[in-house]
Protein backbone atom coordinates (compact mmCIF):
# COMPACT_ATOMS: atom_id res chain seq x y z
CA UNK A 1 0.00 0.00 0.00
CA UNK A 2 1.30 3.51 -0.30
CA UNK A 3 1.61 5.84 2.35
CA UNK A 4 2.03 9.42 2.05
CA UNK A 5 3.68 11.61 4.30
CA UNK A 6 4.09 14.91 5.30
CA UNK A 7 7.50 15.48 6.39
CA UNK A 8 9.28 18.57 7.35
CA UNK A 9 12.57 18.99 9.87
CA UNK A 10 12.91 22.93 10.29
CA UNK A 11 16.63 22.26 10.43
CA UNK A 12 16.98 20.99 7.48
CA UNK A 13 13.98 21.36 5.08
CA UNK A 14 13.18 24.96 3.94
CA UNK A 15 9.57 23.91 2.89
CA UNK A 16 7.60 21.19 4.20
CA UNK A 17 6.75 18.11 1.28
CA UNK A 18 5.01 14.63 0.62
CA UNK A 19 7.04 11.63 1.06
CA UNK A 20 5.66 8.06 -0.26
CA UNK A 21 6.27 4.90 1.13
CA UNK A 22 5.69 1.50 -0.15
CA UNK A 23 4.36 -0.50 2.35
CA UNK A 24 4.02 -4.39 2.30
CA UNK A 25 0.25 -5.18 4.29
CA UNK A 26 0.07 -8.84 5.93
CA UNK A 27 -3.26 -10.22 4.32
CA UNK A 28 -5.97 -11.47 6.45
CA UNK A 29 -6.01 -8.73 8.78
CA UNK A 30 -6.76 -5.16 8.84
CA UNK A 31 -4.26 -3.02 10.43
CA UNK A 32 -4.80 0.33 12.17
CA UNK A 33 -3.33 3.49 10.79
CA UNK A 34 -0.40 3.70 13.82
CA UNK A 35 0.47 -0.02 13.11
CA UNK A 36 1.14 1.35 9.41
CA UNK A 37 3.35 4.37 10.68
CA UNK A 38 5.38 1.78 12.85
CA UNK A 39 5.81 0.02 9.26
CA UNK A 40 7.50 2.93 7.95
CA UNK A 41 9.03 3.92 10.86
CA UNK A 42 10.91 0.31 9.76
CA UNK A 43 11.68 1.82 6.40
CA UNK A 44 12.45 5.18 7.52
CA UNK A 45 13.68 6.05 11.00
CA UNK A 46 13.65 9.58 11.11
CA UNK A 47 10.03 9.48 10.13
CA UNK A 48 8.30 11.64 13.67
CA UNK A 49 5.38 11.23 15.65
CA UNK A 50 4.13 11.01 18.72
CA UNK A 51 1.97 7.91 20.06
CA UNK A 52 1.88 6.22 23.70
CA UNK A 53 -1.44 4.47 24.71
CA UNK A 54 -2.14 3.10 21.40
CA UNK A 55 -5.54 2.56 22.63
CA UNK A 56 -7.62 5.97 21.79
CA UNK A 57 -7.18 6.91 25.60
CA UNK A 58 -3.97 9.15 25.82
CA UNK A 59 -4.50 11.40 22.80
CA UNK A 60 -1.31 11.52 21.99
CA UNK A 61 -1.72 10.32 18.02
CA UNK A 62 -4.02 12.62 16.75
CA UNK A 63 -3.75 13.13 13.27
CA UNK A 64 -5.10 14.43 9.20
CA UNK A 65 -5.68 10.39 8.12
CA UNK A 66 -7.30 11.09 4.59
CA UNK A 67 -8.22 14.49 4.84
CA UNK A 68 -10.09 14.03 8.31
CA UNK A 69 -9.28 14.28 12.00
CA UNK A 70 -8.66 11.27 13.73
CA UNK A 71 -6.46 8.93 16.28
CA UNK A 72 -4.04 6.97 14.14
CA UNK A 73 -4.15 4.22 16.95
CA UNK A 74 -8.27 3.38 16.47
CA UNK A 75 -8.48 4.10 12.59
CA UNK A 76 -8.82 0.86 10.75
CA UNK A 77 -6.73 1.82 7.56
CA UNK A 78 -9.33 0.00 6.09
CA UNK A 79 -11.86 2.69 7.06
CA UNK A 80 -9.32 5.44 6.02
CA UNK A 81 -8.63 4.31 3.10
CA UNK A 82 -12.33 3.33 1.77
CA UNK A 83 -12.87 5.47 -1.54
CA UNK A 84 -9.21 6.71 -1.63
CA UNK A 85 -7.72 4.10 -4.01
CA UNK A 86 -6.06 2.28 -1.26
CA UNK A 87 -3.84 5.27 -0.77
CA UNK A 88 -3.06 6.74 2.50
CA UNK A 89 -2.49 10.23 3.51
CA UNK A 90 -0.95 11.34 6.62
CA UNK A 91 -0.70 15.03 7.31
CA UNK A 92 -0.58 16.78 10.88
CA UNK A 93 -3.26 18.01 12.70
CA UNK A 94 -4.16 21.29 10.61
CA UNK A 95 -3.53 24.61 11.68
CA UNK A 96 -1.11 24.82 14.49
CA UNK A 97 2.34 25.44 13.95
CA UNK A 98 4.70 21.93 13.05
CA UNK A 99 7.70 20.66 15.46
CA UNK A 100 8.58 18.22 12.67
CA UNK A 101 6.74 15.98 10.26
CA UNK A 102 3.17 14.96 12.32
CA UNK A 103 4.59 16.12 15.95
CA UNK A 104 2.53 19.76 16.08
CA UNK A 105 2.93 22.56 18.81
CA UNK A 106 -0.21 22.28 20.81
CA UNK A 107 0.89 25.24 23.45
CA UNK A 108 -2.03 27.20 22.35
CA UNK A 109 -4.50 24.45 22.58
CA UNK A 110 -3.11 24.21 26.21
CA UNK A 111 -3.36 27.65 26.54
CA UNK A 112 -7.05 27.66 25.90
CA UNK A 113 -7.59 24.64 28.40
CA UNK A 114 -5.90 26.16 30.80
CA UNK A 115 -7.75 29.31 30.35
CA UNK A 116 -11.13 27.97 31.03
CA UNK A 117 -9.96 26.62 34.51
CA UNK A 118 -10.16 22.86 34.65
CA UNK A 119 -10.71 21.89 38.24
CA UNK A 120 -13.71 22.41 40.68
CA UNK A 121 -14.21 25.39 42.77
CA UNK A 122 -15.80 24.92 45.40
CA UNK A 123 -15.89 27.85 48.78
CA UNK A 124 -18.23 25.38 50.76
CA UNK A 125 -16.23 23.95 53.73
CA UNK A 126 -14.68 20.53 53.03
CA UNK A 127 -16.82 17.78 54.27
CA UNK A 128 -15.44 15.10 56.05
CA UNK A 129 -15.24 12.27 53.19
CA UNK A 130 -16.02 13.44 50.12
CA UNK A 131 -18.29 15.88 48.00
CA UNK A 132 -21.91 13.74 47.17
CA UNK A 133 -23.58 13.93 43.83
CA UNK A 134 -26.98 12.06 43.41
CA UNK A 135 -27.12 9.64 40.39
CA UNK A 136 -29.05 12.55 38.16
CA UNK A 137 -26.43 15.31 38.77
CA UNK A 138 -23.49 12.63 37.94
CA UNK A 139 -25.35 11.90 34.87
CA UNK A 140 -24.66 15.43 33.79
CA UNK A 141 -20.97 14.97 32.83
CA UNK A 142 -21.75 12.16 30.78
CA UNK A 143 -20.70 13.16 27.18
CA UNK A 144 -18.22 15.59 28.91
CA UNK A 145 -15.61 14.14 31.24
CA UNK A 146 -14.81 11.52 28.25
CA UNK A 147 -12.91 14.25 26.70
CA UNK A 148 -9.18 12.71 26.51
CA UNK A 149 -7.82 16.45 24.68
CA UNK A 150 -6.26 14.69 21.61
CA UNK A 151 -7.32 18.00 19.59
CA UNK A 152 -8.79 16.56 16.62
CA UNK A 153 -11.86 18.96 17.39
CA UNK A 154 -10.16 22.19 18.05
CA UNK A 155 -7.79 21.59 15.03
CA UNK A 156 -10.76 20.57 12.65
CA UNK A 157 -12.32 24.02 13.45
CA UNK A 158 -12.21 26.94 11.27
CA UNK A 159 -12.68 29.90 13.56
CA UNK A 160 -10.05 27.71 15.97
CA UNK A 161 -7.33 28.15 13.47
CA UNK A 162 -8.24 31.82 13.01
CA UNK A 163 -8.16 33.17 16.32
CA UNK A 164 -6.51 30.52 18.22
CA UNK A 165 -5.34 33.16 20.86
CA UNK A 166 -8.80 34.14 21.68
CA UNK A 167 -11.40 31.56 20.58
CA UNK A 168 -11.38 29.01 23.29
CA UNK A 169 -12.13 26.26 21.05
CA UNK A 170 -14.75 23.05 20.81
CA UNK A 171 -12.55 20.96 23.14
CA UNK A 172 -11.76 23.43 26.00
CA UNK A 173 -15.47 24.90 25.60
CA UNK A 174 -16.44 21.01 26.43
CA UNK A 175 -14.59 21.04 29.14
CA UNK A 176 -15.70 24.45 30.07
CA UNK A 177 -19.10 23.53 30.50
CA UNK A 178 -18.22 20.14 32.32
CA UNK A 179 -16.90 22.16 35.13
CA UNK A 180 -20.56 24.47 34.88
CA UNK A 181 -22.59 21.70 34.66
CA UNK A 182 -20.85 20.08 37.41
CA UNK A 183 -23.11 20.19 41.09
CA UNK A 184 -20.07 20.33 43.04
CA UNK A 185 -18.82 23.70 41.20
CA UNK A 186 -19.62 26.78 43.07
CA UNK A 187 -17.78 29.52 40.65
CA UNK A 188 -20.65 29.27 37.97
CA UNK A 189 -21.02 33.24 38.32
CA UNK A 190 -17.25 33.88 37.12
CA UNK A 191 -16.54 31.24 34.95
CA UNK A 192 -19.63 32.45 32.91
CA UNK A 193 -18.24 36.04 33.10
CA UNK A 194 -14.92 35.33 31.95
CA UNK A 195 -16.86 33.30 28.40
CA UNK A 196 -18.54 36.29 28.00
CA UNK A 197 -16.73 37.68 25.44
CA UNK A 198 -17.31 38.23 21.21
CA UNK A 199 -14.66 35.38 21.16
CA UNK A 200 -14.33 32.59 23.40
CA UNK A 201 -17.37 30.74 22.99
CA UNK A 202 -19.16 33.48 20.33
CA UNK A 203 -16.28 32.60 17.87
CA UNK A 204 -18.52 29.58 17.28
CA UNK A 205 -20.36 29.32 14.32
CA UNK A 206 -21.83 26.26 14.78
CA UNK A 207 -20.62 24.39 11.45
CA UNK A 208 -20.02 20.96 13.59
CA UNK A 209 -16.67 19.92 12.10
CA UNK A 210 -15.69 18.83 15.61
CA UNK A 211 -18.80 16.52 16.26
CA UNK A 212 -17.62 15.17 13.02
CA UNK A 213 -14.11 14.60 13.75
CA UNK A 214 -14.45 13.47 17.24
CA UNK A 215 -12.85 9.81 17.86
CA UNK A 216 -14.08 9.44 21.37
CA UNK A 217 -18.10 10.65 19.50
CA UNK A 218 -18.67 13.56 21.87
CA UNK A 219 -20.52 17.15 20.89
CA UNK A 220 -19.05 20.05 21.73
CA UNK A 221 -21.54 21.72 19.32
CA UNK A 222 -23.99 20.55 22.19
CA UNK A 223 -22.00 21.24 24.88
CA UNK A 224 -21.54 25.23 23.37
CA UNK A 225 -24.88 25.37 22.81
CA UNK A 226 -25.81 24.88 26.92
CA UNK A 227 -23.07 27.49 27.50
CA UNK A 228 -24.64 30.09 25.20
CA UNK A 229 -28.08 28.57 26.69
CA UNK A 230 -27.06 29.66 30.24
CA UNK A 231 -24.87 33.02 29.14
CA UNK A 232 -28.64 33.61 28.20
CA UNK A 233 -30.37 33.19 31.39
CA UNK A 234 -27.74 35.56 32.80
CA UNK A 235 -27.83 37.74 30.66
CA UNK A 236 -31.79 38.32 30.26
CA UNK B 1 -12.45 37.09 28.87
CA UNK B 2 -10.78 38.75 25.22
CA UNK B 3 -11.37 42.21 25.44
CA UNK B 4 -12.59 44.07 22.16
CA UNK B 5 -13.83 47.53 21.36
CA UNK B 6 -14.87 47.01 18.05
CA UNK B 7 -18.06 44.77 18.08
CA UNK B 8 -21.39 46.20 18.13
CA UNK B 9 -22.74 45.08 21.77
CA UNK B 10 -20.49 45.45 24.74
CA UNK B 11 -20.13 41.46 25.05
CA UNK B 12 -20.44 38.73 22.80
CA UNK B 13 -23.71 37.30 23.52
CA UNK B 14 -25.62 41.24 22.81
CA UNK B 15 -23.76 40.39 19.68
CA UNK B 16 -25.41 37.02 19.48
CA UNK B 17 -28.95 37.80 20.43
CA UNK B 18 -28.70 41.27 18.31
CA UNK B 19 -27.25 38.95 15.13
CA UNK B 20 -30.60 36.17 15.50
CA UNK B 21 -33.02 38.68 16.41
CA UNK B 22 -32.21 41.10 13.31
CA UNK B 23 -32.33 37.92 11.17
CA UNK B 24 -35.77 37.49 12.34
CA UNK B 25 -36.65 40.95 11.71
CA UNK B 26 -35.67 40.52 8.03
CA UNK B 27 -36.57 37.30 7.37
CA UNK B 28 -40.22 38.80 8.19
CA UNK B 29 -39.86 41.50 6.36
CA UNK B 30 -38.54 39.88 3.26
CA UNK B 31 -41.09 37.29 2.94
CA UNK B 32 -44.02 40.20 3.56
CA UNK B 33 -42.34 42.08 0.29
CA UNK B 34 -42.29 38.68 -1.47
CA UNK B 35 -45.83 38.01 -0.88
CA UNK B 36 -46.69 41.39 -1.47
CA UNK B 37 -45.11 41.45 -4.99
CA UNK B 38 -47.06 37.61 -5.42
CA UNK B 39 -49.95 39.07 -4.35
CA UNK B 40 -49.58 42.01 -6.60
CA UNK B 41 -48.63 40.54 -10.56
CA UNK B 42 -49.35 43.63 -12.18
CA UNK B 43 -47.59 45.91 -9.80
CA UNK B 44 -47.68 49.79 -10.25
CA UNK B 45 -45.41 52.10 -8.98
CA UNK B 46 -48.67 53.78 -7.71
CA UNK B 47 -49.20 50.68 -5.67
CA UNK B 48 -45.24 50.29 -4.62
CA UNK B 49 -45.85 54.12 -3.28
CA UNK B 50 -49.18 53.44 -1.62
CA UNK B 51 -47.65 50.72 0.07
CA UNK B 52 -44.71 52.99 1.36
CA UNK B 53 -46.82 55.74 2.44
CA UNK B 54 -48.46 54.08 4.93
CA UNK B 55 -46.80 54.38 8.69
CA UNK B 56 -46.46 51.25 9.26
CA UNK B 57 -44.79 50.32 6.40
CA UNK B 58 -42.40 53.02 7.10
CA UNK B 59 -42.22 51.83 10.78
CA UNK B 60 -41.30 48.16 9.85
CA UNK B 61 -39.11 49.43 6.92
CA UNK B 62 -36.82 51.50 9.39
CA UNK B 63 -37.30 48.68 11.61
CA UNK B 64 -35.34 46.27 8.98
CA UNK B 65 -32.94 49.26 7.53
CA UNK B 66 -31.71 49.53 11.55
CA UNK B 67 -31.91 45.95 11.38
CA UNK B 68 -29.49 44.72 8.53
CA UNK B 69 -27.36 47.81 9.70
CA UNK B 70 -26.47 45.86 12.64
CA UNK B 71 -26.88 42.32 10.91
CA UNK B 72 -24.20 43.62 8.86
CA UNK B 73 -22.19 45.26 11.13
CA UNK B 74 -21.66 42.29 13.32
CA UNK B 75 -20.77 39.83 10.26
CA UNK B 76 -18.32 42.29 8.73
CA UNK B 77 -17.16 42.69 12.15
CA UNK B 78 -16.88 38.78 12.46
CA UNK B 79 -15.05 38.35 8.88
CA UNK B 80 -12.71 41.19 9.71
CA UNK B 81 -11.55 39.39 12.65
CA UNK B 82 -11.39 36.03 11.32
CA UNK B 83 -9.95 36.86 8.10
CA UNK B 84 -7.78 40.06 8.13
CA UNK B 85 -4.77 40.28 10.54
CA UNK B 86 -2.99 43.22 9.69
CA UNK B 87 -4.45 45.97 12.25
CA UNK B 88 -4.43 48.84 9.93
CA UNK B 89 -5.85 46.92 6.76
CA UNK B 90 -8.63 45.61 8.99
CA UNK B 91 -9.16 48.98 11.07
CA UNK B 92 -9.55 50.27 6.95
CA UNK B 93 -11.68 47.80 6.34
CA UNK B 94 -13.73 48.15 9.74
CA UNK B 95 -13.82 51.91 8.80
CA UNK B 96 -15.05 51.67 5.08
CA UNK B 97 -17.60 49.27 6.16
CA UNK B 98 -19.05 51.84 8.91
CA UNK B 99 -19.45 54.46 6.28
CA UNK B 100 -21.87 52.08 4.60
CA UNK B 101 -23.91 51.12 7.28
CA UNK B 102 -24.00 54.75 8.02
CA UNK B 103 -24.58 55.92 4.72
CA UNK B 104 -27.30 53.16 3.84
CA UNK B 105 -28.88 54.21 6.98
CA UNK B 106 -29.37 58.03 6.60
CA UNK B 107 -30.37 57.36 2.92
CA UNK B 108 -33.20 54.73 3.75
CA UNK B 109 -34.56 57.09 6.26
CA UNK B 110 -34.33 60.10 3.50
CA UNK B 111 -36.41 57.62 1.08
CA UNK B 112 -38.67 56.66 3.85
CA UNK B 113 -39.47 60.06 5.13
CA UNK B 114 -37.94 62.81 2.93
CA UNK B 115 -39.91 65.07 0.55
Amino acid sequence: MLVSIYRYNPEKDEAPYMQDYQIDMPTGRDLMVLDVLALVKEQDSSVSYRRSCREGVCGSDGMNINGKNGLACVMPVSEATKGKNDKLILRPLPGMPVIRDLVIDMGLFYKQYENIKPYLNNDTPAPAIERLQSPEERAKLDGLYECILCACCSTACPSFWWNPEKFVGPAGLLQAYRFLADSRDTSTEERLANLDDPFSVFRCRGIMNCVNVCPKGLNPTRAIGHIRGMLLQRGV
Amino acid sequence: MVASITNLGRSGLYDWVIQRLTAVILAVYTLFLLGFVIAHPDLQYSDWQQLFACTAMKIATLLALISICAHGWIGMWTIATDYIKPTGFRFLFLLVTAAFVFVYLVWGIDILWGA
